[in-house]
């Protein structure tokens, strides 16, 4: 092997890896399936502990389901993850928030809602879940 | 291309009290796959996958998303202990292999 091909394959190792690797982490079963369920059990979530300890600000009525904010936070102690997911969506998993080093469980973004549906959160703590859900009437649908 | 540009992101990181509070635009199209052209044809899927927050290098936010984030992302997280002049950096990475990242520090509120 010349050492040309030699050092360009070592790079392109280098810039593939990553991307390989990013790959892996992205929880693809749980973000595909259909039903709310079907994306918990693929989140390895069993037992989920209903409480009032997850603060979520939603608003009652969307006018446009394409942008609906949703605030988020948990007051449960050594909260790890923040999951959103919006039981009448196509794919309800919207989105796995993972904190550390003095990251609080806390979280603002924008999600799309097909429809009228329950926005229900799903905190990890040790081994332990817990959720709370809040409903948005939704106007106009916002997933084309 | 979308997620190349140095614009990409708008970020906004200040101190207020003890906590930091960042605050994340970023410009992307999120397609869900769902959506059809004017010809009645499916647009493909393109939307971020993963997300990452650092301070001053150290992991403090981890994101996995899926098409159910709206275009143009937008992210607001709180940081404890981090201090003026700290460093925060987001990058983000989508289902086409594009990515983007961009820092900023941390200023008085």
């Amino acid at each position: 092997m010349r050492r040309r091909d030699f050092l360009l394959g070592i790079l392109s190792v280098i810039v593939l890896a990553p991307v390989n690797a990013l790959a892996a982490l992205w929880n693809k079963s749980a973000f595909e399936s259909a039903q709310l369920a079907e994306a918990t059990k693929h989140l390895n979530i069993d037992v989920e502990i209903p409480s009032q300890d997850i603060e979520i600000i939603v608003p009652e009525r969307a006018e446009n389901g394409a942008i609906v904010q949703v605030e988020v936070r948990s007051n449960i102690a050594h909260t790890e993850a923040i999951a959103i997911l919006v039981e009448n969506n196509p794919t309800p998993l919207i989105a796995n928030f993972m904190f550390s080093n003095g990251a609080e469980p806390y979280v603002v973004t924008r999600i799309k809602m097909a429809e009228t549906s329950e926005v229900k959160v799903i905190v990890k703590a040790g081994h332990q879940y817990f959720t709370h859900a809040k409903n948005v009437v939704v106007l106009e649908n916002g997933c084309g | 291309m979308a997620g190349l540009s140095a614009d990409n992101m708008k970020m906004r990181a200040q101190l207020k009290g003890d906590v930091v509070e960042v605050k994340v635009l970023m410009s992307h199209p999120m397609e869900t796959g769902r959506r059809k052209n004017d010809f009645d044809q499916l647009i493909p899927a393109h939307f971020v996958q993963l997300l990452t927050a650092t301070l001053n290098g150290k992991t403090v936010l981890e994101a996995q998303w899926g098409t159910g984030i709206s275009k143009n992302p937008y992210l607001t997280f709180r940081l404890k202990g981090a201090k003026v002049g700290d460093v925060v950096e987001v990058t983000w990475h989508d289902n086409l292999g594009e990515s983007a990242a961009q820092s900023i520090v941390v200023t008085q509120a």
